[in-house]
Parts: C-alpha cells; sequence; structure tokens
C-alpha cells in the first residue's frame, strides 16, 4: 500500500490526463467565451492544443522507451506503456487531430457546432489511450467504456436529425450489449484466475491446460464481445446503420480510432490471457474473418450510399486484419499494425472528400453515389485524392494499401493458411469493383456542379492523408520499422 | 467471528444464479421489440455480471471482484443516461419507441 | 437446517404475522360504516382525474437522468469513506479530484439549463 501515485504512474498517465483534462476543460470553456464565429475557432484551436500536449507527453514516453522491449509499468501493474501501446496512442491521436480538422466546417454546415463535440472527441481519445495501454481486466473495461459512451453521443449528436437519432439508438443498443457480454466474458476470467491482471489470467489459463466449460464460456463471451466491436461478420449488423447515420465527421472517427482501439483490445486479450488457448480461438477468427470477408464484400457491391458502401468496404478490411491474427507471428501482427495506420489515412481521406462535396444547399442528404458524379471535373484535385484513398483502399501497389495487404497474405502463406490467403486474395478482386463504382461516378459521368464546402483545416487534412496514403507506399521503410517495433513482444 | 452463513450455499449455486438472469438478458434483448425494454435487458445482463464478479471474490477471499463490481455498477448508471437521452431525442423525433417501426437507415 | 439460518427465519415468521394479526385485530374491533366517498381511490383528498399511466413530462427525464449519475457518485465514496483513516491525506486528494471532475459535469449542467424547471 506505498507509493499512491508515484512520478512513474504520473508519466505513464500523463498523455491520457492531458486529454481528460482539455475534454472536460473545454465544456467550461464555452461558457467563458462570447458567441459567434470566434469561439467556435477558439475551440478548434484548444482542442488541437489538447491534442499537441498529449502528442508532447506521448513524445517524452517514446523518448523514455527507445531501448527495444522496454516497458513502464505503472499502477500496480493495471497500465502499461509499451511500444505497442504507444503505436496506437499515436494512431489515435493523428486520427483525433485530423478528425477535428475536418470536423469545424462540417459542424457549421450542420448547425451543430458545440463544444461537447470536441469535447467527446478528446474523451473518446482519452478512452482508447487506456485500451491500448491496459493490462488490467478493469482499466480495460473503463477504457472501452469511455470510449463507446462518448462515441453513441457523437454519433446521435444531430439531435434533430433522424438518421443520427437512429444510428444512434442502434448503435448504443448493440454496443452495450457486446460491453455486457465482455464484461460476463471478463467475470469469468477473473472467476478462474483470482486475479483482474491480464499477465496472471494468462498464467492461470496456461496451468489449468485443458479447456473446461468455465474457460469455455470466457472464451465464447469474450469472443463475442470483441467481434462485435470490430464489426466482424455475424455481429457486424451495427455498423452500416451507425456509419450511414453518424454525421460524416464522427463515422470517420468511429470507422478508423474505434476500430483500431477495438483492434487494440482484440490482441491485447487475445495475445495476451487468452493465448493459451489459441488452439481453440483460431478456426472459429478464421472462420469469423472470411464470413467478414464474404458479406463485406458482397454487401458493399449493391449499395447506393457512399457512406454505407464504405461501411461494408470497412467490414471486410476487418476481415484482413482479422486474418493477421489467425496467422498469429510476427509478420501477422506486424500486417495488422501496418494495415490500421494506412486504412486509417485512406478511409478518413475518403469521408473527408464526401464531407468537402456536401453542403445544406445543394441538398445532398442522402450521399448518394451520384452525388460524387463529375467531381473529377469540378474539382480535380479532390477527385484526385480520392482515387489516392480509393486505390489504398482497395490495395493497389503504388499506395499504402498493397503493403497491408502484402504482409497479411504474406503471414498466412507462412504460418500455412495458404487457402485463407487465396481466398482473401479473391475478395480483393471483388472489392475493386465497387470501388471502381465510385472511381467511374467521378470521372466518366456528367455531374450537376456544385460548391465545394472546403476551408483550411479540411485542406491541410486532405493534404495530410493523401500524402501519408502515398509515402507510406512508395517509401515505406521508416514506418515499416516504427510498426515493427510496435508488435515485438 | 463465526463464519457467515453464507459460505454455505455453494459458489456453483451463484454463477448458475448469474447465468440464468444473464441468459434472460440477452433472451429479452433479442425477443423484445420496445426500446426501453431491450435497455432493462441489458441492465439485467450487468448485474448479473455483478453478482457474478461478488460471488467469485467472496470465493477468491478478495476485493477485486468488489471493485470490478463497482465499475460494472458506475458503467452502467453512464450507460442509463446516455441511453435515456438518446431514446428521448428519439422519441421526441417519431413518436415511437418500437424497434422495428425505426428503420429508415436500410437496404 | 443450519443453525445461522434460525433469526432469519424467526423473522419472516415474525414479518408475515405482525401485518396478518394487525389486519384481524383491526378488522374485529372497528365500527363498519361504508359509504361511498370512503371507497374511492386516495389520492391527495382530490378525485383522481386521469389515470396514471399517461406520459409524464419530458423534465422528469432529465432530472432522473442527472440524479442517476450523481447518484452513483456514493458508490466510490462508501469504500473511501470506510477507509479514510488509512488512507490520510492522500485520499482526501484523491477524492478532491474525483468530485473536481463531477463539478465540472455539474457546471456544465447548471449553465446549459438543465436544472432549471421551465
Amino acid at each position: 500500500m506505498s507509493g499512491y501515485y508515484t512520478s512513474a504512474d504520473h508519466f505513464a498517465l500523463l498523455p491520457a490526463l492531458m486529454l481528460v483534462l482539455f475534454g472536460s476543460a473545454i465544456l467550461l470553456l464555452e461558457f467563458l467565451m462570447p458567441k459567434g464565429p470566434a469561439r467556435t475557432r477558439w475551440l478548434v484551436g484548444f482542442t488541437l492544443l489538447g491534442l499537441a500536449s498529449a502528442a508532447i507527453a506521448l513524445l517524452r514516453q517514446h523518448q523514455a522507451l527507445s531501448a527495444p522491449g522496454s516497458r513502464i509499468v505503472a499502477f500496480s501493474g493495471s497500465f502499461t506503456i509499451d511500444s505497442f501501446s504507444l503505436y496506437f496512442d499515436w494512431l489515435f491521436l493523428a486520427a483525433a487531430a485530423i478528425v477535428t480538422l475536418i470536423s469545424y466546417r462540417y459542424l457549421e454546415i450542420e448547425g451543430e457546432h458545440r463544444a461537447e463535440y470536441y469535447g467527446l472527441i478528446l474523451l473518446a481519445c482519452s478512452g482508447m489511450f487506456f485500451l491500448a495501454s491496459g493490462a488490467d481486466l478493469i482499466t480495460m473495461f473503463l477504457g472501452l467504456e469511455l470510449m463507446a459512451l462518448s462515441f453513441y453521443v457523437l454519433v446521435g449528436f444531430l439531435k434533430r436529425e433522424r438518421r443520427s437519432n437512429e444510428a444512434a439508438i442502434k448503435y448504443f443498443l448493440l454496443g452495450s450489449f457486446s460491453s455486457s457480454l465482455l464484461a460476463y466474458g471478463f467475470s469469468l476470467l477473473y472467476g478462474l484466475s483470482g486475479s483482474t491482471n491480464l499477465e496472471e489470467i494468462r498464467r492461470a489459463i496456461f496451468t489449468r491446460g485443458s479447456l473446461d466449460a468455465i474457460t469455455a464460456l470466457a472464451m465464447a463471451t469474450i469472443l463475442a464481445g470483441v467481434l462485435f466491436k470490430v464489426s466482424a461478420a455475424p455481429f457486424h449488423m451495427w455498423a452500416p446503420d451507425a456509419y450511414a447515420g453518424a454525421p460524416t465527421a464522427v463515422t470517420a472517427y468511429l470507422s478508423v480510432a474505434s476500430q483500431a482501439a477495438s483492434f487494440a483490445l482484440l490482441l491485447r486479450l487475445f495475445n495476451g490471457p487468452l493465448s493459451p488457448l489459441d488452439q481453440e480461438w483460431r478456426p472459429l477468427v478464421a472462420g469469423v474473418a472470411v464470413a467478414t470477408l464474404v458479406i463485406g464484400n458482397f454487401a458493399a457491391l449493391t449499395q447506393e450510399n457512399v457512406k454505407r458502401l464504405i461501411a461494408y468496404s470497412s467490414v471486410s478490411h476487418a476481415g484482413y486484419l482479422l486474418l493477421g491474427l489467425v496467422a498469429g507471428n510476427t509478420t501477422g501482427l506486424r500486417g495488422i499494425a501496418v494495415y490500421l495506420a494506412i486504412y486509417m489515412f485512406a478511409n478518413l481521406g475518403v469521408l473527408m472528400v464526401l464531407i468537402a462535396i456536401r453542403t445544406r444547399t445543394s441538398g445532398m442528404l442522402e450521399e448518394d453515389l451520384s452525388d460524387l458524379n463529375g467531381l473529377g471535373a469540378r474539382h480535380p484535385l479532390y477527385a484526385a485524392a480520392m482515387l489516392v484513398f480509393l486505390l489504398s483502399l482497395a490495395g493497389i501497389p503504388p499506395t499504402g494499401g498493397f503493403l497491408g495487404k502484402y504482409y497479411i497474405f504474406l503471414s498466412l502463406l507462412e504460418t500455412g493458411h495458404a487457402v485463407l490467403a487465396v481466398i482473401a486474395a479473391l475478395y480483393v478482386a471483388v472489392s475493386l469493383y465497387y470501388y471502381f463504382r465510385i472511381v467511374r461516378g467521378m470521372y466518366m459521368t456528367q455531374g450537376e456542379p456544385g460548391p465545394l464546402a472546403s476551408s483550411i483545416g479540411m485542406n491541410v487534412a486532405v493534404a495530410i492523408s493523401g500524402v501519408a496514403t502515398l509515402l507510406l507506399g512508395l517509401f515505406p521503410e521508416p514506418f515499416l520499422r516504427f510498426a515493427a517495433g510496435a508488435l515485438v513482444r | 467471528m463465526p463464519p457467515l452463513p453464507v459460505s454455505q450455499i455453494p459458489l456453483n449455486w451463484y454463477l448458475i444464479l448469474s447465468a440464468t438472469l444473464f441468459l434472460i438478458g440477452v433472451a429479452g434483448f433479442i425477443y423484445r421489440r420496445n426500446i426501453i425494454t431491450i435497455f432493462m435487458c441489458i441492465e439485467l445482463m450487468l448485474n448479473a455480471v455483478n453478482l457474478s464478479f461478488v460471488a467469485l471474490s467472496y470465493q477468491w477471499k478478495q476485493v477485486d471482484g468488489h471493485i470490478f463490481s463497482f465499475f460494472v455498477m458506475v458503467v452502467a448508471a453512464a450507460e442509463a443516461a446516455v441511453g435515456l437521452a438518446i431514446i428521448l431525442t428519439v422519441f421526441k423525433n417519431r413518436q415511437t419507441l418500437e424497434v422495428d417501426e425505426i428503420s429508415s437507415l436500410r437496404n | 437446517m443450519p443453525a445461522g439460518y434460525l433469526p432469519f427465519f424467526l423473522f419472516l415468521v415474525l414479518a408475515i404475522l405482525f401485518p396478518l394479526a394487525t389486519l384481524i385485530v383491526a378488522k374485529l374491533i372497528r365500527p363498519s360504516a361504508p359509504l361511498p366517498v370512503k371507497r374511492e381511490a386516495y389520492e391527495c383528498g382530490i378525485p383522481a382525474a386521469s389515470t396514471s399511466r399517461g406520459r409524464y413530462a419530458v423534465r422528469f427525464y432529465i432530472i432522473a437522468i442527472l440524479f442517476v449519475i450523481f447518484d452513483v457518485e456514493t458508490v466510490f465514496l462508501f469504500p473511501w469513506a470506510v477507509h479514510y483513516k488509512a488512507l490520510g491525506w492522500f485520499g482526501v486528494a484523491e477524492v478532491a479530484v474525483f468530485l473536481a471532475i463531477l463539478v465540472v459535469g455539474y457546471l456544465w449542467a447548471y449553465k446549459k439549463g438543465a436544472l432549471e424547471w421551465v
């Protein structure tokens, strides 16, 4: 009982603490500022300041952990900072920063520019930090809930919009259902090990050896809960509705950051406490991954709404990511890390172009595929950026997307899952069809000329995402080294 | 202090009760059509989790499980607040709380 | 039967017998004079205006939501209160931080006008 809050604890917690501090302060800051356009700019600035201070704290952790394999264990072993958590934390911060940049104009158009939005973005981000750093069931559960609760509100943020409400209620009901499943599984894990620490649970399961009723039930409920969170096949039905109904900026945040955080949870659990049971869960996850690929890709083929199409394509990307876990070797885990980062920039990019072409006056409320018609002639730069993002999502060589798929396929071949690799490669061909539908609309169809809702923040965000997507494909070396360090555990 | 009489009820009974409550919650979540009822089923599931944590914590003679159940309670309350707020906005915009009627996002 | 349950069963028997006895004794000794007014449902002395199944004003839900949030904070104050001597000033500081976060929420709700009855 000595040393309740040591300096090591403080050092480990600081990035998340910064986000919570700024996230709470921004709620009160709103009352101190006079109303008007100056206030909204202040809110964006303050949010970026919060993210920057978290980034500085994170950078200091990064420097402290320069030796490979080193880690900081804080709060009596319930919170770890290692290269894994650092890698994911950087992803979350980047996603939050880009989403903040693209939200300004979007919220102006929707007429819902309020401080709570930015507060919730920061709080959700701190929840993700806890997920990535969690070494204890309690920490992980709380991180997950902090993230999920923020997202429930964000998805329903346009409270006068029926579609946003509906997305929020569906996401809320299915999200809290899956959290309950996870919590039940956690209680069984605690029951069979007598500890909430992930490492001790792993040891307890390892000593138990065989799969008995309680272990099987714990594994099944946790697997179901996590698969819900990553929107994998039998449990994916919330994703299209939540993605399509949510404010587009929130869709962007949800589809990349929440997805990455859920994969951090998945990797922490299945490479940690549940790793002794890998003979049991590996075939299950393989089956789920293939089902996810099939459903995601085929459902995306027939979508007329761009956001729903992107939602189903996200589901199919979850399938590829799960295949990395099936392989489970170093290449596979590195593949997941690389894939998540590349997918993040590309998916954010696609959604921000959607935001840019959407204006209240042009009446584009449904985000139909036809809204993109003629974009190539109207706004060549945005169309070119969109093309890069779509190529990356499809995994075409000059862009980063190829790299992520390459590592996943390579890991599958290395571990003797050639059949899975072939199936996955076949579905790349299917996905080309629906990504190409968007490209054809942009370049080969005449469209109504419409104004572009661009802003400085939006242009910066599109530029960052586009350059990142291209650079990751052309000069992947420094990034690969960073990602490789991330997952050697 | 004499041993508490509770210890004479085997742990399994608590776990069976907890699993039963949890399954009732799952069944209700799947079969009920009113949002408030579905939400109550989720709360029932969380309470089953609490029961299981407290029983197991007693078995292990630790407080970790109690602490977890505290956090589950708080999470349940936070979910209730957020959930009720979302339900209110849905009701305001649609005048219904039947999930089958809330289906404009579909194709 | 385990001996530890004896007080419980005694209490159970007592809890059943007492209201029964009260009802029976009251029935025996009171005069019986049923009037129509007496048979009405009692609702603050005035006749019931509508059924109790109607809709509530939305304000009640908002108050209920706020109540749920601030009610559960005591879950964390109780363990501290039980153990506060051992935790010392650190515990006080910890609880102060915890309450400060809640105060941010409270101030926000207050400024948003969620506590006013319009």
